[in-house]
């Protein structure tokens, strides 16, 4: 049977699919649909149930994470099933209850949707056999719940009220993840039955008052306990099916199911009875007296469910085991009759349009059925007699009567539980009286009358519950409490009797003190009213809005400061983070100065240096003429190619040296296309300003380099050199390295590189034509675009650096070359053509497709790499053999050469896309010359 | 040499930064170009400064440190495109806005993104 669970937790989620992928069903269609997920879930539950009253638990479990040794559990025990019920019974009810509340322009599939990922949620809650499991459904109910409140989404109060709701259920969801996992560790594991089974041992853990605190804080937050109760009745802007499910039955008890839940294993401490009972206490105070002032139906409501969660609360915090009996049996009769007191005030709203006590007055004329439903579940609100109310009342002022919680104070206890019934007989009454009484409507748009027969279906099941609980509790309800408390206190609870009479007795007394003492508050309640109308008061809706409100004008501030759209600023301050960042640890260093011996300074080398260094300089000086900027830039690269050769890297001089020509070439093509000038606009200030942090930079990155420069370091070249020759056949370290140690980064490199070349490609498609005729002094360009003698060396160039080309390449294993400088000269002679004669002379000549070209580059290096697949190699192992071939002797052959050459295809393209079609644009937009010469 | 080398590599930094942070394009191109040479020459040094050697097996006695000259390789080849793509960027963003300022606004006209 246990192999039921899953289906009776996921069966709301086949409606939801249902109702959000067929849109066209008809509202009673749509309403079937919905309706069968509870209907079906309690015909899947219904055999277990003798079963379970019988005290068994079905447990199924799936492996979650099995390395953090978290499974998915699933457990059915007789409290899970009472909740069950509650949550299929009660959602049956609301579902046909929604579909005559809802009008015709209100979208059923969502609300059904919502309310239905709701249900699940629920579920999911009393059904988790694993408490990180049950956390995340209890934060799927704060969500689902968000979006139920918020379902009139075009109203303010309901937007309002819905992100009050969220923060402070998911704020409190997060104190609870907390605790939750605390208590996992402390209880050494997530699984609950564990976890009940540990109490004495969590209880005596040093983090037991921090892991109490965590999950009161979660559940007090989510069953709207003072001081956390204000989101309650700003959720009232909800529909009212939704009140009358989530914010009576289900969602508000969630906090209460988990405190009955963890009752084994984190109640009994005199912390817990001072905390919980506390917060009850002042919860169903503060509930009861503000109740009786609400002008709104619901508000009314909603503050007696407070009320009444707070008695619930303080029931759970009394030190007898019968107490949490008397809570499960009151969570059972609040249910039932809080949900049909919203239900009757869907229909009235529905029915005289408004919710305002102090306008729908006499009702009694013109709804007279629905009428004395409300009166009855009114009653039994209020606690009176044949009332199922009335039982559970009368089980908590027995329970309060033998406390010692309050230590010697604890006399107040009855004192102000009677106190609270007071006020409770007293907003009943109101209730009543207001509503279906006293005199005639005011001000009502439309004439009042009887809902459609069927909106009153779902009542009537519930006030005869109402009644049937109260005159016959031990047949109806008497087993699955029995089972219930059984499973919660995971033990048999003391002997009580459920029944109507107990002979005259102390509870009776106070019951009948609170009775009249109710009706008498609520005849002088104009004396009452008027001393609290003396109180000024914000509404928390209110005081949270402007919370928020200055919450976010605080952040906008805080980002513009932060992010003013200025470019410079962001490199300004990335800049000084990194200098402070990487200067930091070099005030604790006694000296830059390391123990690797110096290589002595000669002429050569020094030259070179300072030259490299004086075109930078001159390079920022001059950086406002561009055409000498970019001659001084280019003596830079020079120099560094050459250094790149004095220090023992001739290949990185070669590829240095080409892509200088390439960069060269780029770059005249952006002068050709930007202003040839630019204006003098940096303030002194800002000057100052850049020098001050270039210089830091220059500083920093300077000492860094000597300090790195001076010392020793192990590196793992070592290895590379090693079995460079006998791993990867080849010598030249470097070029093994690339294209075998590390081919992976490479095959990355040379993606990037064609990924960049294909946007480059993208922007210049569709550039606005804008064409620059002369320089900025007014000189046209020169009229012979393509001199005869560059033509005739050019010509006569590209073979021979062809050669050179597939000479590197060859070469490139053993000696300095490779597929990088060779694909870079092939490219760099080629666009020498495209400069000297025109792309109208190449493209006939030569017409290669640049894309195609990287694209099969890309996919050779692929290929060579999945081909070691083929001989159960991982991704680009290398081979190599030595073959003799007549005439040539030993040739080596490797697979590392298909691999370059997929980089030199993948070179060869990319620099070729992004040149020749940046150098296209300037023929086609041919410049107009001005004037003769 | 090492100190040279050391204060050459700030130098081209400094002048790097220095060019990265004026207001038009062209500087901008100019500073990430120095900015390319300055790190490049950082990482190709930290194996050390070594002449007359070379990184091919059999050639000479002691080897250079092939790994920053693999790393410098693709490095140049890649602050290569990065440069061209920045260029292009900057030729698009001249031809659509008419100008080639690096920031659409002024720095005195803040404003809401």
């Amino acid at each position: 049977m246990a192999l039921l669970l899953p289906w009776i937790l996921s069966i709301p989620l086949f409606s939801i699919v249902i109702l959000l992928l067929f849109r066209n069903l008809t509202r009673n269609q749509q309403t079937f649909v919905a309706l069968s997920a509870p209907v079906v879930g309690l015909l899947l539950l219904a055999p277990m149930i003798p079963d379970l009253l019988q005290g068994a638990v079905f447990q199924q479990q799936w492996q979650w994470l099995p390395v953090l040794g978290l499974q998915w559990t699933l457990r059915l025990d007789a409290l899970a099933l009472l909740f069950s019920l509650l949550i299929f019974g009660i959602g049956l009810l609301v579902i046909f209850y929604a579909r005559y509340y809802l009008s015709a322009k209100d979208p059923m599939p969502r609300f059904y949707a919502s309310l239905l990922l709701f249900m699940l949620a629920m579920l999911g809650i009393v059904l988790s056999g694993n408490v990180l499991q049950l956390w995340m459904f209890w934060e799927l109910t704060s969500i689902s719940s968000f979006l139920l409140i918020s379902y009139w989404s075009h109203r303010s109060d309901a937007r309002k009220g819905a992100r009050l709701a969220l923060t402070v259920t998911a704020a409190g969801g997060l104190a609870l993840l907390v605790g939750l996992i605390l208590l996992g560790q402390v209880a050494g594991s997530y699984q609950l039955d564990v976890i009940l089974s540990k109490g004495p041992q969590i209880i005596a853990d040093a983090q037991y008052p921090l892991i109490l605190v965590l999950i009161l804080l979660g559940a007090f937050t989510k069953s709207a306990q003072f001081p956390f109760h204000f989101w309650l009745p700003n959720a009232m802007a909800a529909p009212t099916p939704v009140s009358a499910y989530l914010h009576s039955a289900t969602m508000v008890k969630a906090g209460i199911f988990l405190l009955i839940r963890l009752y084994p294993a984190i109640a009994g401490t005199d912390l817990w009875f001072s905390l919980v009972s506390l917060a009850g206490l002042l919860t169903l105070l503060t509930g009861a007296y503000f109740a009786l002032f609400q002008h709104d139906i619901k508000g009314l409501l909603a503050y007696s469910t407070i009320s009444h969660l707070g008695l619930i609360t303080l029931l759970l915090g009394l030190d007898t085991d019968l107490a949490t009996v008397a809570a499960i049996f009151h969570i059972i009769n609040h249910a039932v009759f809080k949900a049909s007191l919203f239900m009757a005030a869907g229909i009235i709203d529905h029915e005289t349009g408004s919710r305002d006590m102090r306008k729908i007055n006499g009702l009694w004329y013109f709804m007279p059925v629905t009428a004395s439903l409300a009166m009855v579940a009114a009653a039994s609100m209020a606690g009176v007699p044949l009332l199922n109310g009335f039982l559970s009342k009368e089980m908590f002022f027995s329970q309060t009567l033998h406390q010692s919680v309050l230590g010697a104070m604890s006399w107040l206890l009855p004192l102000l539980a009677t106190l609270a019934a007071v006020f409770s007989v007293a907003y009943s009454a109101r209730f009543i009286h207001d509503v279906f009484f006293n005199g005639k409507p005011i001000g009502l748009d439309k004439v009042p009358h009887e809902p459609p027969r069927y909106m009153r279906v779902p009542m009537e099941v519930l006030v005869a519950l109402c009644i049937g609980v109260g005159l016959f509790p031990q047949w109806l309800v008497g087993d699955i409490l029995l089972a219930a408390s059984t499973a919660a206190l995971q033990q048999t609870p003391p002997a009580y009797s459920l029944a109507l009479w107990h002979g005259l007795n102390l509870p009776l007394l106070m019951s009948t003190v609170a009775f009249v003492a109710g009706i008498v508050l609520y005849i002088n309640r104009k004396e009452l009213f008027l001393f609290q109308a003396g109180f000024q008061s914000t509404l928390a809706i209110y005081r949270f809005e402007a919370l928020i409100q200055r919450l976010v004008s605080r952040c906008r501030q805080l980002s513009q400061w932060a992010e003013p759209g200025r470019l410079q600023w962001y490199i300004a301050v990335m800049l000084w983070t990194t200098v402070l960042l990487a200067g930091y640890p070099l005030l604790q260093l006694h000296s830059l100065q390391g123990e690797r011996a110096l290589l002595p300074t000669d002429w050569f080398s020094a030259v070179l240096v300072v030259l490299m260094v004086l075109a930078a300089l001159a390079t920022v000086v001059w950086q406002r003429q561009r055409l000498l900027a970019l001659v001084m830039i280019s003596v830079v690269g020079l120099m560094l190619s050459l250094l790149f050769i004095r220090f023992s890297a001739p290949d990185l001089a070669l590829t240095q040296l080409a892509v200088e020509v390439a960069t060269a070439v780029l770059l005249m093509l952006a002068l050709y296309f930007l202003p040839h000038r630019s204006p003098k606009q940096s303030a002194h200030s800002t000057l100052l300003r850049d020098l001050v942090l270039a210089g830091s930079c220059a500083i920093v990155v300077g000492s860094l380099a000597y300090l790195m420069l001076t010392h020793q370091t192990d590196s793992v070249s070592a290895y590379f050199l090693a079995n460079a020759k006998s791993g990867g056949g080849g010598t030249n370290v470097v070029n093994v390295i690339l294209v075998d140690f590390r081919g992976f980064d490479t095959f990355g490199e040379i993606t990037v590189l064609g990924i960049a070349a294909l946007g480059i490609y993208k922007l210049l498609t569709g550039i606005p034509r804008f064409k620059p005729s002369a320089d900025a002094d007014g000189r046209n360009w020169a009229l012979d675009a393509h001199p005869l003698l560059l033509r005739v060396v050019s010509q006569g160039l590209l073979p021979l650096a062809l050669l050179v080309s597939v000479y590197l390449f060859f070469r490139g294993h053993n000696l300095p070359g490779g597929g990088f400088v060779a694909g870079l000269v092939t490219a760099v002679a080629l666009i020498l053509q495209y400069i000297a004669h025109g792309v109208d002379w190449v493209k006939p000549r030569l017409n290669l497709q640049f894309s195609a070209l990287i694209a099969s580059g890309i996919l050779i290096a692929w290929l060579t790499g999945a081909a070691s697949w083929l001989f159960g190699k991982p991704f680009l192992t290398s081979w190599f053999d030595y073959f003799d071939i007549p005439l040539l002797g030993q040739i080596e052959l490797a697979s590392a050469i298909a691999f370059d050459l997929g980089v030199y295809l993948t070179v060869v393209g990319s620099t070729l896309l992004i040149l020749a079609n940046l150098g296209k644009l300037t023929t086609r937009h041919k410049p107009e010359h001005r004037g003769q010469i | 040499m090492e100190l040279l080398i050391a204060i050459a590599i700030g130098l081209l930094t400094g002048c790097g930064v220095l060019l990265i942070l004026r207001g038009r394009t062209f500087a901008v191109m100019l500073g990430l170009t120095m900015l390319s040479y300055a790190v490049n020459l950082f990482i190709f040094v930290s194996g050390g400064l070594t002449a007359g050697a070379g990184a091919v097996l059999g050639a000479s006695a002691q080897y250079a440190d092939p790994l920053p000259q693999a790393l410098v390789l693709t490095a140049i080849v890649i602050g290569f495109a990065m440069t061209a793509f920045l260029v292009v960027l900057a030729i698009r963003a001249r031809a659509e806005l008419g100008h080639d300022e690096v920031d659409l606004q002024k720095p005195n006209s803040r404003g809401g993104a």
